[in-house]
């Protein structure tokens, strides 16, 4: 069904090699219950993200995927009803105690659902968050902002329109310009939250390409509805149903011979 | 009696749009009285001249002046803490017993009576703080009285800032504070805006406020500091209507045009500065 990338057992002795001696795992989710008043959004989850793999997070709606992600770089602490328990380690480091939130942003990043451009020029979005740290050298910026229009496919497309306002780009390269104003900020993991909902077979294609690419320099989780994306780009796979993460491993052996029987049944479109 | 529905509708039609002209009418007739009969005092030497014979001649500067000085007084002490109140009530604060009972206020201090406002701005800034009657105290008493026309008008513009602006910034590493400044602020300005040039043309017209506070009855200098009593455009219409005897009706409506074009004016800057920002809205 699915061939296996050809670096495969590459990642098998690197995710072995991880298991025993942590080696390697960039981020390493412990015992993690959370919950939105009450509203339990995660179960105990337990779960390592391997330094530049692709992990897709697969599962049904309402399985707790989109609060794993925004777990990852504490953008629920923006929602008052949000509790949650256990740890989340960053580099060994947690990311709960010990990182100041806004410098953990700038090592996680995130692509949201809907490309969400500033209403500001290209330019100005590419470079939003250097300017926030005080980064105002012009030609600092401009030379960050070409890699990282580059990296993200774009800059072909953009190189004559960096003074145009954003809003004014198709969905798909907006979505392609939300990636390459993460990228700009030299992140270590890049979070997509369903990066290709709203997109043509086309870019879904073009950003695809990009993680791909990506992943030799950062470490990626994919949520995606797409268990054809999800099969397509991850290197491992995890599939969650109802905040329990049941079943987590290599992306040709969950989608050939899931362990458990609800995994079976989501892939192969039985629910969900 | 039943009509049928073509006629109903027409009828309906009719009845709606007479009520409608029965609110705008009233208004039109104000503008066109005081046009006529202000129009002819205009000249150059009514606007810039001080009053002459008791008022009953002359021009009207220094209640022209006046009224710019306070309005620009009650700006400069309303807008800033009006925005940063909006800004901590919109962004900051949480739904508590006493956030709750601030933003009540807020909606109460809305409904006061001007005169009120005049009252207090007595007791508290001329007689408490000894300002005196003074441009300081009719200033800090008209910034009073609008301030909840400035802090309902910017939250009402900040809240209309999409969230997802704020989550995106935020996402990018930026600060809160830096969020607030550079993704929500810039697309909330117009809405600002709007609000602080709805409370100039409050300012600039309203009589009872200043009553105590500031306004001289006649005053022919300018004022030479913020400790000066000072004409103002409202007031010194109320005079020449009723305290002096034998003005002439072209210069009561004189002044009540200049006073008018002035709230007018404002009125007209909101308007374009809306119309310009919202052209421009991006999302």
């Amino acid at each position: 069904m699915v061939t296996p990338s050809p670096d495969c057992n590459d990642l098998k002795d690197r995710f072995a090699s991880a298991n025993q001696s942590g080696d390697g795992v960039k981020i390493e989710i412990q015992n993690l219950t959370a919950s939105f008043s009450n509203h339990g959004a995660l179960d105990n989850v337990n779960l390592s993200i391997v330094s530049n793999e692709i992990l897709s997070v697969i599962g049904p709606a309402n399985s707790g995927k989109t609060t794993l992600l925004r777990t990852l770089n504490r953008l629920n602490d923006l929602t008052q009803s949000f509790q949650m328990t256990g740890r989340v380690l960053l580099d060994g480091r947690d990311i709960y105690k010990e990182y100041d939130p806004v410098i953990l942003r700038r090592k996680v990043g995130v692509i949201f659902a809907l490309p969400m451009p500033l209403p500001m020029t290209v330019f100005e979005n590419i470079v939003y968050g250097l300017r926030r740290q005080g980064v105002n050298d012009r030609k600092k910026l401009s030379r960050i902002a070409e890699k990282a229009l580059t990296d993200a496919y774009l800059w072909d497309e953009v190189k004559d329109r960096l003074e145009e306002e954003a809003p004014k780009l198709s969905g798909g390269q907006q979505q392609r310009l939300c990636i390459a104003r993460t990228l700009a900020l030299n992140p270590d993991v890049i979070l997509f939250d369903e990066p290709c909902s709203g997109l043509d077979p086309i870019s879904t294609a073009k950003i695809e390409e990009a993680m791909m690419k990506l992943k030799s320099q950062y470490t990626i989780v994919l949520v995606t509805n797409n268990t054809k994306q999800a099969a397509r780009v991850g290197d491992r796979t995890a599939f969650f149903l109802m905040g329990k993460l049941i079943e987590v491993g290599e992306t040709a052996k969950l989608f050939t011979a899931p362990t458990d029987s609800r995994t079976e049944g989501y892939i192969s479109g039985r629910f969900g | 009696m039943k009509f049928p529905p073509p006629l109903a509708q027409k009828i309906a039609f009719f009845v709606l749009f007479v009520m409608t002209l029965f609110v705008v009418l009233p208004v039109l007739f104000v503008m066109f009285l005081i046009v006529k009969n202000g129009i002819g005092a205009i000249s150059w030497e009514f606007l810039t001249a001080m009053p002459k014979q008791g008022m009953r001649a002359g021009g009207i500067l220094p209640a022209i002046v006046g009224t710019f000085y306070l309005v620009a007084g009650a700006i400069l002490f309303a807008l800033p803490l009006g925005l940063f109140a909006a800004i901590y009530l919109s962004e900051y604060s949480q739904d508590t017993w006493l956030n709750r009972a601030i933003r009540l206020a807020i909606i109460n201090i809305a409904g006061v009576p001007s005169v009120v406002f005049g009252l207090f701005g007595f007791a508290l800034f001329v007689s408490f703080f000894k300002f005196g009657a003074s441009i300081l105290s009719g200033s800090l008493t008209l910034g009073i009285m609008i301030l909840p026309v400035i802090i309902t008008s910017s939250r009402e513009a900040i809240d209309a800032v999409p969230g997802a602006f704020r989550e995106v910034s935020l996402s990018l590493g930026a600060t809160k504070l830096q969020t607030i400044r550079h993704a929500v602020l810039p697309h909330a300005l117009p809405g600002i805006l709007t609000g602080t040039i709805l409370g100039i043309g409050r300012a600039a017209g309203e009589t009872a406020p200043i009553l105590f506070t500031v306004a001289a009855f006649y005053l022919p200098r300018l004022p030479q500091s913020i400790f000066d009593q000072a004409m103002a455009l409202p007031y010194h219409l109320y005079v020449l209507s009723t305290q002096v005897p034998n003005v002439d009706v072209k210069i009561r409506y004189g002044t009540a045009f200049v006073l008018l074009v002035i709230v007018l004016l404002m009125n007209l800057i909101a308007i374009t500065i809306r119309s310009h920002f919202r052209s421009k809205k991006k999302w």
